[in-house]
């Protein structure tokens, strides 16, 4: 064989560039709605007559100002900034040292109480939320914010410590001990060696307590009333559908907001997912 | 440069089970290099741990330079170790994981630069600094673990079986490497093997370890000519001494000490040997076969000879064969500890 690597015929690289292609519509095509329905004259969408990809009729800014100023939603948006933040740091703080600690149990136990604490992830938040809503309510909580930056937790702490348990055992003895052998405590070891190195199952337990605290329903629907308390994930379809009236332009800004800033850092940390997801496949 | 003492060091993992070392005492010398060999289980690692602080002793006291770490965590003690696996931190430069050391002890950044080069320039790595562990073959990993550990100039040295993920061709080169570099530095240190070859080429004495007791404890010489017992006779050598029982004694030869009989001169037990399977190495022919008639009829023994003189000799032939007295090894039966010479009669 001539050259460096091998040459592929003119088809395969037209199949590749197929397949890639086929997945980019695929993925970018929901955005594209999105987009296209938060500026669309709701009389365009309606009619049938009309082409579905285009716009027939002028564009307008009528939804995003009914969004923005009808409606709580960038009360919403704070709400679930602040919330998803809280829920983040507390994760963080509980799952990644119980993780760790899992871990590095040797024996059967710590695989045991690994598995024992993802079996309480499998509970639906739909048997809970009775139970819960009086624990809500003994603590004082209901109507508050706080009522889902605690009970979020329940749901993300043991899925977290799940996947990181993962990522920790990955993380040969060896490096550890050479760590203490070099100077460091256990404690050093653990800050400044296996944080840095299992860094990609840590953004990954970010994203995703992250993007639950936008997405939940039931349990920011029973624990808070007040619309000025909402979170995105409640306020929007509460509020953007009236009886059997959805308010799709103003619907599909609100998500289109919602997902960009998600979508970003998802793409932004891409190469990092796929090393988290590949660690310890190299010796 | 440091002493390393152990006093009945021991180490009981589960409770009721047997000790994976059992009050060990030994003694390195100042500036030796000291191996630990034994088969997988022996407790070599066990006890090299226990010295580093990284597995904490059920009994007995480490002592480093006449101070008792028993105590002491692995960063107060001085030392520095190369691990199986190298261990080399994959997210940081090969720069800073030799760095790294020197930063857990809070070493100026100006002097970590120069210790840095002067360690990267001994161990000819200097080119691969920028570099990440996983763009590095399995050689150069090797040398950058051990410029990691000589970078803050430890007292003592400790090396886990650091050669046995290379190839063999490496190895070899690397072993070479290896007792170059200790001539060098010159500190103490432990080396830890299964390899009886890696043992005998680089050790100035070598501990012979089995389940968690040292058998013997000498230069490659001492353990290789005069074995202390039967496990520490057969676990060197290969192929390993042969051993032939009678009544309360074991007699033990090497393998190039039964020659063909012509060969000989002085006394020497003489036997008839009928060879069953002939192994050619080139130099060296082994020779595996039955001793015929007399009083150690069929026992099964091998010998090593020089293609040169063993022309005549092919598989089903029966030989006079024979070993100078003065290379006949005995042990006691029920012990398998080494006696005094004995007179045995052969034929």
């Amino acid at each position: 064989m001539a050259g460096p690597g091998p040459r592929r015929s003119l088809a395969t690289r037209l199949g590749r560039w197929a397949i890639v292609l086929g997945f980019a519509i695929l993925l970018a095509f929901p955005f594209y709605w999105m987009a296209i329905t938060s500026f669309k004259q709701t009389a365009d969408l309606y009619d049938v007559e009309h082409d579905p990809f285009i716009f027939n009729a002028p564009p307008t800014l009528a939804h995003l100002r009914y969004l923005f100023e009808q409606t709580l939603f960038v009360r919403w948006f704070w709400n679930t900034t602040l919330a998803g933040a809280a829920v983040v740091a507390i994760t963080l703080v509980l799952a990644v040292p119980a993780a760790w600690a899992l871990a590095r149990l040797t024996g059967r136990w710590g695989q045991q109480l690994g598995i024992g604490i993802f079996l309480t992830y499998l509970v639906p938040p739909t048997l809970l939320f009775i139970p819960m809503s009086r624990v809500i309510s003994t603590l004082g909580l209901q109507d508050t914010l706080w009522a889902i930056i605690v009970t979020y937790p329940t749901f993300t702490v043991p899925f977290s410590i799940w996947l990181l348990m993962g990522f920790f055992k990955a993380i040969p003895r060896d490096l550890e001990d050479a760590a203490l052998v070099d100077g460091l405590t256990r404690f050093g070891a653990f800050v400044k060696l296996v944080i840095p190195i299992s860094l990609s199952g840590i953004l990954t337990v970010v994203i995703f307590s992250f993007t639950l605290v936008t997405q939940e329903f039931v349990y920011a629907l029973t624990f808070i009333s007040s619309a000025e308390h909402q979170t995105i994930g409640v306020g929007v379809p509460i509020f953007l559908v009236r009886g059997d009236v959805y308010y799709w332009g103003s619907l599909m800004a609100a998500c289109l907001i919602a997902s960009i800033p998600i979508a970003l850092v998802y793409n932004l940390f891409l190469d990092r997912f796929i090393a988290g997801f590949t660690v310890g496949a190299v010796k | 440069m440091a002493i390393v003492e152990t006093r009945k060091l021991t180490k009981v993992f589960g409770k009721g089970e047997e000790g994976a070392v059992n009050a060990v005492d030994l003694e390195t010398r100042d500036g030796e290099f000291l191996v630990f060999l034994g088969p997988s289980g022996s407790g070599k690692s066990t006890l090299l741990r226990m010295i580093a602080g990284l597995e904490e002793p059920t009994a007995g006291d480490v002592l480093i330079g006449g101070r008792v770490v028993t105590r002491l965590p692995p960063r107060a003690r001085g030392i520095a170790m190369v691990f199986q696996s190298y261990a080399l931190y994959p997210h940081l430069s090969v720069a800073r994981n030799i760095a790294f050391p020197l930063k857990a002890h809070g070493v100026p950044r100006e002097r970590r630069l120069e210790r840095v080069h002067w360690a990267a320039q001994l161990l000819g790595i200097g080119h691969l600094l920028e570099r990440r562990p996983r763009e590095l073959s399995g050689g150069e990993r090797q040398r950058v673990a051990l410029a990691r550990a000589i970078v803050r100039e430890p007292t003592v040295f400790l090396l886990d079986e650091p050669l046995s993920n290379l190839d063999a061709k490496l190895r070899a080169s690397a072993r070479e490497e290896l007792t170059q570099f200790h001539k060098r530095v010159g500190t103490t240190t432990i080396y830890v093997t299964h390899d009886q070859v890696e043992a005998m080429a680089m050790g100035n004495r070598i501990a012979v370890l089995e389940k968690g007791v040292v058998r013997q404890i000498g230069t490659p010489r001492e353990v290789y000519n005069e074995p202390a017992d039967t496990f520490v006779a057969t676990f060197l050598g290969s192929p390993p001494m042969n051993l032939v029982e009678a009544e309360d004694v074991i007699a033990g030869f090497r393998p190039e000490s039964l020659i063909p009989l012509a060969m000989v001169q002085g006394p020497a037990a003489a036997v008839r040997f009928r060879v069953t399977l002939l192994e050619y190495l080139g130099s060296e022919r082994i020779l595996v076969g039955v001793i015929e008639g007399g009083r150690f009829d069929g026992r099964k023994v091998i010998s090593r000879v020089a293609t040169a003189s063993s022309g005549g000799i092919g598989e089903g032939t029966a030989h006079d064969f024979a070993v100078p007295e003065q290379e006949l090894k005995f042990f006691d039966r029920a012990t398998g500890k080494r006696i005094a010479p004995r007179v045995l009669q052969w034929r």
